[in-house]
C-alpha cells in the first residue's frame, strides 16, 4: 500500500489535518477519512454533481480532485452551509419548497445553488438551469429545485 | 353495472380535513438539506472492511474454472468468495422469492448474486473479495483467474425467440397458455388475455391501424448506487445495513440465499437515494454477509456507477405489435397486442403488468393480448415505475393518435368517447371499481395548455393517457403516545420521497393533532411487523391506512383512560378534534396532550398498532400534454411545454404529489428522447457512465405543470390511490405524437433520439 501524505487544509472554516493516500479523491477523504458524509458519491467521474463542494471559491466535483490537492486550500461542504442551528436561505427554500424527494442529490444542489446566488443574486430561470446542469436529480424533474433557487434569491435579498 | 355520476376533479373535496391536503415541512427534511441524513454508503462501523465484486466480461459463457488462490494470498486480502461458498441449493431452487413488484425463483436469485456454472450477462457477479482498503479490494479482483467458454449471445426478444437462437437456460421450458410444456426455449412464458371476439370486432371496424414498436433497455437512474454493509456475528446473527425499497424482501431473500432463518437477519434500512423500482434485489447484501462470516468484520460493498448500470435490474426493451379497429364514428371495436419483453438473464419481465395495462385506458369489447416473457443476455430486468406500462402505452397511444388523425377527431375527444369507466372489464379480467380515467381526460381537455395556440414551424402538440394498477400489500405500524403529547410513529416502509410525512399526516388527521407532533421513524425489520416494499405506489396508501387504523386504536385506548379518570362509562365519551370529552357533561374534557400526561398513572403506556393487508383498489390514470419543437435537420427534439394530469385519489401532501408528477414526467422525457443501453455485438453495455447514459439535466426540460385530479379510491379511508408511478406511463407516447404533429413522421422506436427521428424522416 502506498504511504500516506500529511495534508493541512481548511474545511468549513476550520483547520483540518489528515493523512491520505495520493490516489484518494477529495470526496473519499471527506467521507471516509474525515467523516463528512454529506457530500455524496453518485458516479465518481464528475457527471452527477452529488459531491459538489467549494474549492477556494469555485465549485468542483470533489470526486475529480485529489485529497492531496486540498493542501492549503479552503474547502466548503454541505456541512458548513448552515450557521449554528439556523438554516441558510437556500436550505430553507429547498426544505419549505419540497425541492427534494430522496435527498441524495440535495447537498450538491444546495452547495451549487448557494455559489450561484453569491455571484448572481438575481438569476433568470435559464441561468439557474444552466448553472445547475451538472447536478443530476432523478426525483424532482427540477421544477421545484429551480423554484427553490428563485425563492432563495428573494430570501437572501431580504436578509 | 350502472355508471355513477361524477363531479369533475373532486369527489372527496366536500370532506374538509385539518391536516390531510396541507403542506407541512417534511419530518426528515432538515437532515437532508444539511447533509446529516445517513444513506447506505454513509454507514460505518468499528472494524469496517470493504468488499469488491468480480463481474463477468462476457454476455454468455460457461464458467470452466475459477482460481482464487493468488487473490487469497495477496497482501491485504482478507477473504475471497464464490458461489461455491454459499449453501448448496437443492429442491428449493425453484422456490419463489418475492421481490416487490416482481418475483423470482431462489435459484435464479442465487445465480444473480454470484454465478455458479454459467454467466448470462456482462456484469454478472462471479466472485468477491474483502480487504481493509477499498482500492486494494478492487485491485485484487484482477488476481482471480476465471476460465470461460464463451457462448453465442442473444440480446433482443425477437432474436431470442428464433428457433436457432442460443439457449440461455438448458432447463427452462416454456409455459404455454398456463400449461407447462417440455419445450426448452428462451420463452419462459407465453400467456394470453381474451375478451369478446376479436375477429368479430375487427370485422365491425371501418378503420384498422396496425404498427410494430421496439423499445430499448433503460435504467431507473437513481443517483445513489446500490450498497450494502453486513456483519455476521459470532452468534450466527446477521445485520445488514442498506438502502433498499424492500427491507423485508431483501431480508427474506438474503435469508433464503444464505440458508438462514429469517429471524437471524436484521435489516436496518438506511436512507435511500432513489430507487424507482430498481432497489428490491439483494445484490451485494448476501455477498457482504458471506465475506463477513469469513473475516468476522463488518463488510461494506458499494457499487460503482458502471457496476450499477451493468449489473443491476434495468427495465427491459420490448417488441410490440398493436392493432386496433374503430368505426368511422370513433368507437373502438377491437384491439390486439403482441407484447414480447426482454426478461434479461432470468425469467420475470414486467410483461404481465404490460398486458394488464395495455388497453386499460379504454372500453373495448373485443381484445386479445399475447404476452411473452423472453430471456436474453442482459441483466435481469427489474421494476421501473409502473413496470411494463410505459412501453405498452407508447405503442397503444401512438396507434390511438393515428386513429384520431385518420378520423379527423380531436385526440382527447376520441379518448373520451372510448374511456374506461367504473364497470368496464379489463381484458385480463378485473372489472373497474370507481376510477378517474374520464376525469383525467376532461382535465386535459379543459387545461389552458391544450387550448393555447401553438405557433411556429416544426412544432407539435401531443397527448397520451396511461394506466397503472397500483399495489398495496402488508403494512405494520405503531403509534406510541409520549407523556408530553407527542407521538412516535414506527413503520416498516422505506421512505423514498417523503412518505414519512404523508403517513404521519394521516395519523395526525385522525388524532386531531398537528403533523409536526408526530415523529415518524422507519425502523429495522426486528422492530415492526412485515411490511411489503416501497413499490406499486403503495406506501401512502397502505401505511397511511395502517396509520389511520393505529390512530383509531389510540383513540379508543384514550377514551378508555379518560373513562377511568372520570369514573364514567366509556360509552358516554367521545373523541373530538384532539380532545376527549363527555357527550353530556361539558366539564369533562381533556386535550390529547393533557391526557397523554396522565397515562402512566392510569395504566401505563398507550401504543396503537395496526397490521393489515389492505385490498389494492387504487388503480390510477394519468395523461400529459406536451409541446415539442423538432429540428428537421438534426432530428433533435426540444420539450417546450409539459403538463401532467393525474388522479391521486386524494393528495395527502400536495407538494410531494406534484413532485411525483414532475419527476415521472422528466423520467418519461429521458426515456422518450435519450436513454438507452447501447449494446456491443458481443452483448456488452457500451455507455455505462452517467456521461454516456444521459438522463435529463435541468437545462433539458421546462417547468412541469401539474393538475391533481381527486377521484377517491373507493376503499381507502382518505381516498388515496397512490401517486408514484402512473406519471411515467404517458410521456413517451405523448412526445411521439408531438413529433408526428411537428414533422409528420410516426415514431415506432424508443428512444426517439435525433438519429431515429432522422431515419423516420428519410423513410417517409
Amino acid at each position: 500500500m502506498p504511504s500516506k501524505t500529511h495534508v493541512q487544509t481548511t474545511i468549513n472554516g476550520e483547520q483540518v489535518d489528515f493523512l491520505c493516500e495520493p490516489r484518494q479523491s477529495l470526496l473519499e477523504v471527506l467521507r471516509d477519512v474525515i467523516g463528512l458524509t454529506g457530500s455524496k458519491e453518485g458516479c465518481n467521474d464528475g457527471n452527477c454533481g452529488a459531491c459538489t463542494v467549494v474549492f477556494d471559491g469555485r465549485i468542483v466535483t470533489s470526486c475529480l480532485v485529489l485529497g492531496v490537492e486540498a493542501a492549503g486550500k479552503e474547502i466548503g461542504t454541505i456541512e458548513g452551509v448552515a450557521s449554528g442551528s439556523t438554516l441558510h436561505p437556500v436550505q430553507a427554500a429547498f426544505l419549505e419548497g419540497a425541492a427534494l424527494q430522496c435527498g441524495i442529490c440535495t447537498p450538491g444542489f444546495i452547495v451549487a445553488s448557494k455559489a450561484l446566488l453569491e455571484q448572481n443574486p438575481n438569476p433568470t430561470e435559464h441561468e439557474i438551469r444552466f448553472w445547475l446542469a451538472n447536478n443530476l436529480c432523478r426525483c424532482t424533474g427540477y421544477d421545484k429545485i429551480v423554484r427553490a433557487v428563485q425563492d432563495a434569491a428573494v430570501r437572501m435579498q431580504e436578509a | 353495472m350502472a355508471i355513477k355520476d361524477y363531479e369533475p376533479n373532486m369527489v372527496l373535496a366536500t370532506k374538509k380535513f385539518d391536516v390531510v391536503g396541507t403542506r407541512p415541512v417534511r419530518h426528515d427534511g432538515t437532515d437532508k438539506v444539511t447533509g446529516r441524513a445517513q444513506y447506505g454508503a454513509d454507514f460505518t462501523a468499528t472494524g469496517l472492511i470493504y468488499g469488491a465484486i468480480l463481474r463477468s466480461p462476457h454476455a454468455h459463457a460457461r464458467i470452466k474454472s475459477i482460481d482464487t488462490s493468488k487473490a487469497k494470498s495477496a497482501a491485504g486480502i482478507l477473504a475471497v468468495v464464490t458461489a461455491k461458498d454459499f449453501p448448496k441449493l437443492t429442491a428449493s431452487r425453484d422456490e419463489y422469492v418475492q421481490l416487490g413488484e416482481l418475483n423470482t425463483r431462489l435459484g435464479y436469485l442465487r445465480d444473480n448474486i454470484l454465478a455458479d456454472d454459467k454467466v448470462l450477462y456482462k456484469g454478472q457477479p462471479v466472485a468477491a473479495v474483502a480487504a481493509a482498503n477499498a482500492h486494494v479490494a478492487h485491485e485484487a479482483l484482477s488476481l482471480i483467474k476465471v476460465e470461460y467458454e464463451v457462448l453465442p449471445s442473444v440480446l433482443t426478444a425477437p432474436e431470442a425467440m428464433k428457433g436457432n437462437a442460443a439457449i440461455l437456460h438448458d432447463h427452462l421450458k416454456t409455459e404455454e397458455l398456463g400449461e407447462q410444456t417440455d419445450k426448452v426455449s428462451n420463452v419462459a412464458q407465453h400467456f394470453q388475455h381474451v375478451l369478446g371476439d376479436l375477429e368479430k370486432g375487427l370485422a365491425d371496424a371501418e378503420v384498422v391501424i396496425e404498427r410494430e414498436f421496439n423499445t430499448a433497455t433503460v435504467h431507473q437512474g437513481y443517483i445513489e448506487p446500490h450498497n450494502a454493509t453486513a456483519f455476521w456475528n459470532k452468534d450466527g446473527k446477521v445485520t445488514i445495513w442498506c438502502s433498499t425499497q424492500g427491507p423485508f424482501e431483501v431480508r427474506d431473500a438474503s435469508a433464503a440465499s444464505l440458508g438462514l432463518d429469517i429471524a437471524s437477519i436484521k435489516l436496518v434500512p438506511m436512507e435511500i437515494g432513489g430507487g424507482f423500482g430498481g432497489k428490491f434485489e439483494p445484490f451485494g447484501a448476501p455477498v457482504a454477509a458471506m465475506l463477513s462470516k469469513i473475516t468476522g468484520k463488518p463488510v461494506k460493498i458499494v457499487m460503482t456507477r458502471a457496476e450499477d448500470l451493468q449489473g443491476t435490474g434495468p427495465t427491459p426493451g420490448s417488441n410490440m405489435k398493436v392493432k386496433m379497429g374503430v368505426t368511422k364514428n370513433g368507437k373502438f371495436t377491437a384491439a390486439q397486442a403482441h407484447l414480447a419483453f426482454e426478461a434479461g438473464a432470468f425469467p420475470g419481465s414486467p410483461v404481465g403488468a404490460a398486458a394488464m395495462t395495455v388497453f386499460a385506458v379504454y372500453d373495448i369489447p373485443n381484445v386479445v393480448v399475447d404476452g411473452y416473457d423472453v430471456v436474453v443476455n442482459k441483466p435481469k430486468s427489474g421494476a421501473y415505475r409502473a413496470p411494463g406500462a410505459t412501453q405498452a402505452a407508447f405503442a397503444v397511444e401512438t396507434v390511438v393518435d393515428e386513429i384520431a388523425e385518420k378520423l379527423g377527431i380531436d385526440p382527447i375527444e376520441l379518448r373520451l368517447m372510448n374511456a374506461a369507466k367504473e364497470g368496464t372489464r379489463r381484458a385480463d379480467g378485473p372489472v373497474n371499481p370507481r376510477i378517474g380515467c374520464v376525469e383525467v381526460m376532461e382535465a386535459m381537455r379543459d387545461h389552458p395548455h391544450y387550448k393555447a395556440p401553438l405557433e411556429g414551424k416544426n412544432k407539435g402538440r401531443g397527448v397520451a393517457v396511461g394506466f397503472w394498477i397500483n399495489g398495496a400489500g402488508e403494512s405494520a405500524l405503531t403509534l406510541r403516545v409520549n407523556s408530553d403529547g407527542s407521538v412516535t410513529l414506527s413503520e416498516g416502509s422505506a421512505d423514498i420521497g417523503g412518505t414519512r410525512t404523508s403517513v404521519a399526516m394521516q395519523a395526525a388527521e385522525v388524532l386531531g393533532v398537528p403533523a409536526e407532533s408526530i415523529s415518524p421513524q422507519v425502523v429495522d425489520t426486528d422492530s415492526v411487523g412485515y411490511t411489503s416494499g416501497t413499490g406499486g405506489s403503495s406506501v401512502t396508501f397502505k401505511a397511511g391506512w395502517a396509520a389511520y387504523e393505529a390512530a383509531n386504536d389510540v383513540k379508543a385506548q384514550l377514551i378508555e383512560r379518560a373513562s377511568k379518570i372520570w369514573e364514567v362509562d366509556a360509552g358516554t365519551l367521545e373523541y373530538g378534534k384532539g380532545e376527549i370529552k363527555s357527550k353530556s357533561d361539558p366539564e369533562l374534557k381533556l386535550t390529547f396532550k393533557e391526557l397523554a400526561g396522565q397515562l402512566n398513572s392510569t395504566g401505563g403506556p398507550v401504543v396503537g398498532s395496526s397490521n393489515l393487508m389492505p385490498p389494492a383498489i387504487g388503480g390510477a390514470y394519468a395523461g400529459c400534454i406536451v409541446d415539442v419543437e423538432v429540428d428537421p435537420d438534426t432530428g433533435k427534439t426540444t420539450i417546450e411545454r409539459f403538463t401532467m394530469v393525474q388522479d391521486a385519489g386524494k393528495a395527502i401532501h400536495p407538494s410531494y404529489v406534484e413532485g411525483q408528477l414532475q419527476g415521472g414526467s422528466v423520467q418519461g422525457i429521458g426515456w422518450a428522447l435519450n436513454e438507452e443501453y447501447y449494446m456491443s455485438d458481443e452483448g456488452g453495455m457500451m455507455n455505462s457512465s452517467l456521461l454516456d447514459y444521459r438522463i435529463p439535466v435541468s437545462l433539458d426540460v421546462p417547468m412541469i405543470d401539474t393538475v391533481i385530479v381527486e377521484v377517491a379510491s373507493p376503499t381507502h379511508p382518505f381516498g388515496v390511490r397512490g401517486v408514484g408511478e402512473v406519471n411515467l406511463v404517458p410521456p413517451p407516447a405523448a412526445i411521439a405524437n408531438g413529433i408526428y404533429r411537428a414533422l409528420g413522421v410516426r415514431m415506432e422506436v424508443l428512444p426517439m433520439k435525433p438519429a431515429s427521428v432522422m431515419e423516420a424522416v428519410w423513410k417517409k
